[in-house]
C-alpha cells in the first residue's frame, strides 16, 4: 500500500503512523453529556468500504493526513492535509489532528 | 462414527472404504430455538455447548463460506493462560482446563501439545513486571515459572543472548500453554455438535436481523429467511457489519494481523517463544515449518492480506531474537481479519436487543479462548445472564470505566 503525501509524494505506507476513523468530532468537553464522551472515545462505525482516517507521516513531512481508503482493497482514492479537512468544516476534527 | 483405535484398524483393513463425513452439510430449517452466526472455532463450540451443557439442539450454525475457513484456519495455533487481570486470569484458565480435557470430550485428535510458552525478558524492569504476572498466576493457582537467562539458555539455546540492545535476561514460562491443532478444533467442534443434532449451514451469509417489538425472530440470509427465537453473533472481524444491521455501533475496529511459515526443517524449538523486545513469537509445526508472526498491520482492514512493511517489522524482530532464522526461506504468509476491541479484551454479553447476544472482540488473541468463549457464550445465551468466568466481558464497560486493559494501551485499538 502506497500513499500520495500531497507534500512529499506517493510514499510507502510504513513511513506513516495510523490514528484511525477521522469521522469522530470531540465534544466540547464542559458540555458534553457522559454518553457523547464515550462514544466519541469508545465507539466506531468500522465500514467495510471506502472510509476517510488520519495518517500521520512521521517518516517524511511530519504532516497529518486525512486519507480516503477503502478498507476492503487498501486502495487509497484521495488524500487531504488534515489541516485543509479542519479549516473547511471550520472545527478541530479529532483530538491529535488539531497538532497539523 | 467413534473414533479409536479399533475405528483406525479396521479401516485399515478395510481400505479405508467406510469412512463417513465428519458432520452433517445441513440445509437450513424454517426456525430454530437458537441461530449461531459464524461457524468458526468459537461459534462451533458455542454450538457444541448449547447442546452439551444446555439440552439445546435445535440449534442451527450459519457460515457464510465453509468452516474453518476464517480466523480459526489462519492463527499461529497458540494457547495460554498467562493473563495478569482479574477479568481475565479465570476465563482463560478455564479456556487452559477445557484444552486438556478436549480430545477426550469431542472424541477428536486435536493434537493439543502442551509444549510450554516461554516470554522472554530484556530489561530488569521488564523482569519484575514478568514476575508479578507470574505471580498474579500463581495465586490463581496457574502454573508459572520465572527463568533466569540459564533456565532460558538449556530451553533455547541458540538464540542471541548477548545482543548487544535486547539481551536476553531471562524468561517467564508457562509449561502448560502450547499449542493446538487449530483446524482440527473447527472440524471436531462441528463433528461433536452435529452428532447431537446442531444445524451446520455452510454458504450461508446473514444479510439482515429481524426484530419485532425490541426482540429478535429471525435473520435474513442468502438462503431465505430462518426463524430464531435467539440469535449469537460470532464473526470476529465481521462484527460491527452485524451489529450495523441493528443500529449499533461497537467499541470494535476491524484489523489485518498476518501469520508465517517457513520451509520445513528438522526439530529447531520444541516450545513456543515470544520476543520481549519487540512482537515476535515462534513455534514448529509437526511438518517442520516454523510458524510465527507478530504486530497487526495498524490501519482498518477487510481484506485478509497486508502490507510488506509489517512483513519487515517481524523479520527484523525475528532476527534480533534469532539470527539463524536468517537461513531459512519464507514459505508462505496469510492474513486475517481481527475484531480489535478498545481495551484488548473480548465482549461476551447481551444485548440491549431481546435475544440477541455478543461474542466479540478477540482481538488476536481468540484462538486460544475458543473452548471457554464458546462453553461461556452458551451459558449466556442459555441462561440469559453471563457466566461468572466472563461476567467481566461486559458490553457496557467502556461506558462505566471498567475496562480490562492488559497492556495499558488505552482506546487505541491498533497498539493493543
Amino acid at each position: 500500500m502506497r500513499i500520495r503525501c500531497p507534500y512529499c509524494g506517493e510514499r510507502d505506507n510504513g513511513e506513516f503512523s495510523y490514528l484511525g476513523d477521522a469521522a469522530p468530532v470531540r465534544p466540547d468537553g464542559m458540555e458534553a453529556s457522559p454518553q457523547a464522551m464515550h462514544d466519541y472515545v469508545y465507539l466506531r462505525d468500522n465500514r467495510a468500504g471506502e472510509i476517510r482516517e488520519l495518517w500521520y507521516h512521521g517518516a517524511g513531512c511530519r504532516a497529518w493526513l486525512v486519507v480516503t481508503r477503502d478498507t476492503r482493497t487498501h486502495t487509497v482514492a484521495d488524500v487531504q492535509p488534515a489541516r485543509d479537512v479542519a479549516k473547511a468544516r471550520a472545527v478541530t476534527p479529532a483530538g491529535s489532528a488539531s497538532h497539523a | 462414527m467413534r473414533y479409536s483405535l479399533f475405528s483406525v484398524l479396521g479401516q485399515a483393513l478395510r481400505g479405508q472404504r467406510d469412512w463417513t463425513p465428519q458432520w452433517r452439510d445441513a440445509a437450513p430449517k424454517a426456525e430454530y430455538d437458537v441461530i449461531i452466526v459464524g461457524g468458526g472455532g468459537h461459534g462451533l463450540a458455542t454450538a457444541y455447548y448449547l447442546a452439551k451443557e444446555h439440552g439445546l439442539t435445535n440449534v442451527a450454525v450459519l457460515e457464510k463460506s465453509h468452516i474453518g475457513s476464517g480466523n480459526v484456519g489462519r492463527n499461529t495455533t497458540i494457547v495460554r493462560s498467562n493473563y495478569g487481570l482479574p477479568g481475565n486470569i479465570p476465563f482463560y484458565e478455564h479456556s487452559m482446563k477445557l484444552w486438556e480435557g478436549l480430545e477426550q470430550d469431542i472424541n477428536y485428535n486435536a493434537m493439543v501439545s502442551q509444549r510450554g510458552v516461554l516470554n522472554l525478558y530484556h530489561t530488569d524492569a521488564q523482569r519484575d513486571a514478568y514476575a508479578r504476572r507470574g505471580n498474579a498466576m500463581r495465586m490463581a493457582g496457574i502454573d508459572s515459572e520465572l527463568l533466569d537467562r540459564e533456565g532460558v539458555r538449556a530451553m533455547v539455546p541458540f538464540i542471541d543472548f548477548d545482543n548487544a540492545r535486547f539481551p536476553v535476561k531471562g524468561g517467564l514460562l508457562q509449561r502448560r500453554g502450547g499449542t493446538v491443532r487449530h483446524d482440527a478444533v473447527a472440524w471436531g467442534y462441528a463433528r461433536a455438535a452435529s452428532d447431537r443434532g446442531v444445524d451446520i449451514v455452510q454458504n450461508c451469509a446473514v444479510t439482515g436481523i429481524r426484530r419485532e417489538n425490541g426482540r429478535v425472530t429471525g435473520v435474513e440470509t442468502s438462503r431465505g429467511f430462518i426463524g430464531a427465537k435467539k440469535v449469537g453473533l460470532s464473526v470476529a472481524g465481521s462484527s460491527s457489519l452485524l451489529a450495523s444491521m441493528v443500529d449499533m455501533r461497537l467499541p470494535i475496529e476491524s484489523h489485518v494481523l498476518q501469520a508465517f511459515v517457513s520451509e520445513g526443517v528438522k526439530p529447531l524449538i520444541d516450545c513456543v517463544m515470544t520476543f520481549g523486545a519487540g512482537h515476535f513469537y515462534v513455534s514448529q509445526s509437526d511438518k517442520g515449518g516454523l510458524v510465527f508472526g507478530g504486530d497487526i498491520d495498524g490501519y482498518n482492514s477487510y481484506a485478509q492480506r497486508g502490507n510488506l512493511h509489517t512483513i519487515e517489522d517481524v523479520m527484523e524482530g525475528g532476527m534480533a531474537l534469532w539470527p539463524g532464522l536468517g537461513r531459512l526461506r519464507l514459505l508462505r504468509h496469510w492474513g486475517g481479519i481481527m475484531d480489535m476491541s478498545m481495551d484488548g479484551s473480548p465482549i461476551i454479553d447481551r444485548t440491549d436487543i431481546g435475544g440477541l447476544y455478543l461474542n466479540a472482540g478477540w482481538c488476536y488473541g481468540g484462538f486460544k479462548a475458543t473452548p471457554a468463549a464458546g462453553f461461556c457464550f452458551a451459558h449466556t445465551i442459555a441462561r440469559d445472564e453471563p457466566h461468572p468466568d466472563s461476567a467481566a466481558f461486559r458490553l457496557d464497560r467502556f461506558a462505566t470505566g471498567h475496562v480490562i486493559d492488559e497492556k495499558g494501551m488505552g482506546a487505541q485499538p491498533n497498539l493493543h
